[in-house]
């Protein structure tokens, strides 16, 4: 019996070998994501900034011990390319903040904002909500609560805009995901809804937003 | 130039709840009718289930003539207006395509407020400086209207008081009512069914509250899939009420009702004897004007009331219907403010749902309970629903901070652990109209064409102050009462501002001197113009105002046909 296969133990095991199968594509994608990410070309911002923009975001929201966080959502691809887009008219304000950001950064701390430890990004970062970061940008404050608001929209709003990758916003809270049809199981307090894994232009129904 | 159109019987300004009702008896009785609508027809593509297009200001689609034209708000004479937000949306089928849907009869005292205080507590509890009158008629003269509407929209409920048969499953508290709603109330939730134990426990009297939505499938729509994202956008399976697929389509079919989209109307038109002859309007950068026998103007308020102020003649030197100086006056919004949320010790799975499945409570609404130790007139309803929005939960979660950093490590705990702890209750309380509380054209701002937007001048009262921390308290005590471990109570705010819950301004009432339309909602001046929506109410109730809104549309519309050669000659 020492090499042998009891049936049920050939059975548990060809199960998690499917469960694996089954798992594995997804985990695959996730990886091929993140590495994609660093090298994959930003559509407005520019090296420079998108590199102050990926340390922010991921300081707004980071990975620990809850999970992914906005970074891996993938919220500043989600704010490179609205920049393009829905919030072209901000891609100005955000130039200007992030650089502003970065001279404060400098000034501050003697490094670029995202050379900066966690602990040092996150003071310049209180300190940039609290409307105490110098620089050629007066109100600091406004520029963090839109980064945050942005940050926020990147990670918990509907994939087809580019952010909440692999759902990870929506796994965050607990939200189970779009669905076009409920019933009344999902809405029972005992009831823990398998997520949907679909945003709503994945029902093929309905005139998509702007990007 | 304007082009003159081809006489019609009948013009309705505005194709939303009180239009898109109004259309339907008249074409029934074989009137031509013509609605003239600022916004577009929407479909079901347009309902998307997606927060963030919702949130972009990109719903709703299509024309948004609102847009141009937000009123300004000041609490007083003596403050600055600013400039706000247009609280409604233009669609053929207006807001009711994306309201909540809640679809309730008024209560019967909410008809006599006045009458009814001074025979129960006394004239001198008449608040100092409301202008309060009781309705021209009762509850009894619009429970007819009530169930066409019901019937005709599709309301789902449960009624609590059937012939005076009392039924506790429903709401104790209403007026009896011919019959049953048309369809069964919307399912409970889980979340329901712990608020309703929590009320029981209290003693109080909890129910399903009405809903303009279908709970089955009704008259070819599919029975509501509670999805959510329904408050502020519309049904992706026609399942909300509105009147854009209810009341409209059945006018339509009649072949006597045709509708023009995207059609702004600028003045009302009249002759030398105050008789109204049609309107003008603007579509798509041209000038028509509609020869029309009768009028309904079914805008919302500040429509209703900007459009008479500016349609000044040589009748009306001051507006339209205004030579008893009455347009404008008796304005209030419902007194909604002082919010109170809940933070349970655990998950509601309040994910899904749609506002207008909930719970109510109306113990402590109008005049269902003693007032003769208190210091106010009035009530509230108090309500909580189902549905939760993924970025609305995460800043919705900011009030509970506790000052502490929305962003970073901590916070991302925080929101991961209560994002679906919390629920916010909707809280409707009595207003009263007062004298120094109205409604004006802007001495400076305009709309897009130039024509001045309407300047609101409003603020709550004592009596309002008073029903709000009331009401507060109740809701604390239901809350706690279902087990939430904090309860916040946000602060009672001055000014009305622009409300989607708007009322007075065009008054019904017999007496011309202090109201702008009769009994049947037609001007006590301009005898072929009428006037539907919020803007003839004296008194708000403690709910929705919106299918009493279609009851009393229905009910002028239905005067208008049996009575049309007297009105329309």
């Amino acid at each position: 019996m020492k090499h042998g296969l009891t049936r049920r133990e050939l059975l548990k095991q060809l199960g998690t070998m499917i469960g694996a199968a089954v798992v594995m594509p997804a985990a695959v994608t996730f990886r091929a994501q993140a590495q994609t990410a660093a090298g994959e070309a930003f559509i407005s911002l520019t090296p420079a900034e998108s590199q102050t923009l990926r340390a922010i975001v991921a300081r707004l929201i980071p990975a620990d011990e809850n999970g992914p966080g906005a970074l891996e959502a993938r919220a500043d691809r989600f704010i490179d390319r609205a920049l393009a887009g829905a919030l072209k008219s901000q891609r100005p304000t955000y130039a200007a903040g992030l650089a502003a950001l970065n001279s404060y950064a400098q000034s501050s701390k003697g490094s670029d904002f995202a050379k900066l430890s966690a602990a040092d990004q996150d003071a310049v970062l209180t300190d940039m909500q609290q409307n105490r970061a110098t620089g050629p940008t007066g109100a600091s404050g406004q520029f963090f609560n839109l980064v945050r608001t942005h940050t926020i929209q990147g990670t918990f709003s509907d994939p087809f805009y580019g952010g909440n990758a692999n759902f990870i916003g929506w796994d965050l809270i607990g939200y189970p995901g779009t669905r076009i049809v409920v019933s009344a199981d999902l809405q029972r307090m005992d009831s823990k809804p398998a997520p949907s894994r679909k945003g709503a232009y994945d029902y093929g129904m309905f005139s998509k937003g702007e990007l | 130039m304007a082009t003159t159109l081809k006489k019609t019987d009948v013009v309705i300004i505005g194709l939303g709840a009180a239009g898109g009702v109004a259309c339907l008896p008249l074409a029934q009785a074989g009137i031509d009718v013509i609605g003239l609508e600022a916004g577009s027809r929407l479909s079901t593509k347009d309902m998307a289930p997606d927060e963030l297009k919702l949130n972009r200001g990109l719903w709703p689609p299509g024309v948004q003539k609102v847009r141009g034209e937000g009123p300004t708000s000041r609490p007083n004479a003596s403050a600055q207006a600013v400039r706000v937000n247009h609280p409604m949306m233009n669609a053929v089928g207006g807001t009711s395509v994306h309201y909540m849907a809640q679809s309730w009869r008024l209560n019967p005292w909410d008809f006599k407020v006045r009458s009814e205080t001074i025979r129960r507590y006394g004239a001198s509890r008449i608040p100092k400086g409301s202008t309060i009158e009781d309705w021209p008629f009762g509850y009894e003269e619009l429970e007819p209207y009530y169930d066409k509407v019901e019937y005709a929209i599709g309301v789902s409920g449960k009624a609590g008081n059937v012939g005076g048969k009392i039924d506790e499953r429903g709401n104790i508290f209403e007026g009896p009512r011919k019959r049953e709603y048309p369809m069964p109330a919307l399912r409970n939730s889980g979340y329901m069914d712990r608020m309703i134990a929590g009320a029981r426990a209290l003693g109080w009297h909890p129910f399903v509250a009405p809903a303009a939505i279908t709970s089955k499938a009704y008259e070819g729509r599919p029975g509501c899939a509670y999805h959510g994202y329904c408050i502020g956008a519309g049904c992706h399976i026609n399942a909300k009420s509105s009147t854009a697929v209810t009341t409209i389509p059945k006018a339509e079919k009649t072949g006597h009702f045709t509708i023009v989209t995207e059609a702004r109307v600028t003045t009302i038109e009249v002759d030398n004897n105050g008789r109204i002859t049609g309107v003008n309007y603007v579509r798509g950068g041209q000038e028509y004007f509609q020869p029309a026998d009768v009028v309904l103007m079914a805008g919302y308020i500040y429509e209703n009331v900007r459009l008479l102020l500016l349609s000044k003649s040589k009748a009306y030197p001051n507006g339209l219907s205004n030579n008893h100086g009455q347009v404008g006056k008796h304005y209030f919004s419902h007194n909604q403010g002082a919010a109170v949320s809940a933070l349970f010790p655990f998950s509601l799975n309040n994910w899904y749902g749609t506002p207008g499945q909930g719970i109510a409570v109306d113990n402590w609404a109008d005049d269902n309970f003693d007032h003769s130790s208190l210091d106010f007139i009035g009530g509230g309803n108090l309500y909580v629903y189902t549905e939760r929005r993924p970025m609305a939960s995460v800043n919705g979660l900011g009030a509970w901070l506790g000052g502490k950093p929305a962003w970073g490590s901590a916070w991302k705990a925080f929101i991961k652990e209560n994002a679906d702890r919390t629920n916010g209750a909707y809280l409707q309380k009595t207003t009263l109209p007062y004298e120094s509380n109205y409604l004006d054209l802007d001495p400076t701002e305009k709309d897009p064409l130039g024509f001045p937007v309407v300047r609101i001048t409003a603020e709550f009262k004592d009596n309002e102050k008073k029903i709000a921390a009331f009401i507060q308290d109740r809701m604390e005590q239901w809350y706690k009462a279902a087990g939430a471990i904090a309860v916040q109570k946000a602060p009672m705010p001055g000014g009305m501002g622009a409300s989607t819950h708007a009322y007075g301004g065009t008054r019904m009432g017999d007496n011309p001197e202090t109201n702008v339309v009769n009994r049947w909602g037609f001007s006590h001046e301009a005898p072929n113009l009428g006037v539907l929506g919020g803007s003839v109410f004296g008194t708000s109730g403690s709910r929705n105002p919106t299918q009493t809104i279609q009851a009393l549309a229905w009910r002028t519309a239905e005067y208008l046909a049996k009575n049309w050669k007297t009105i329309a000659t």
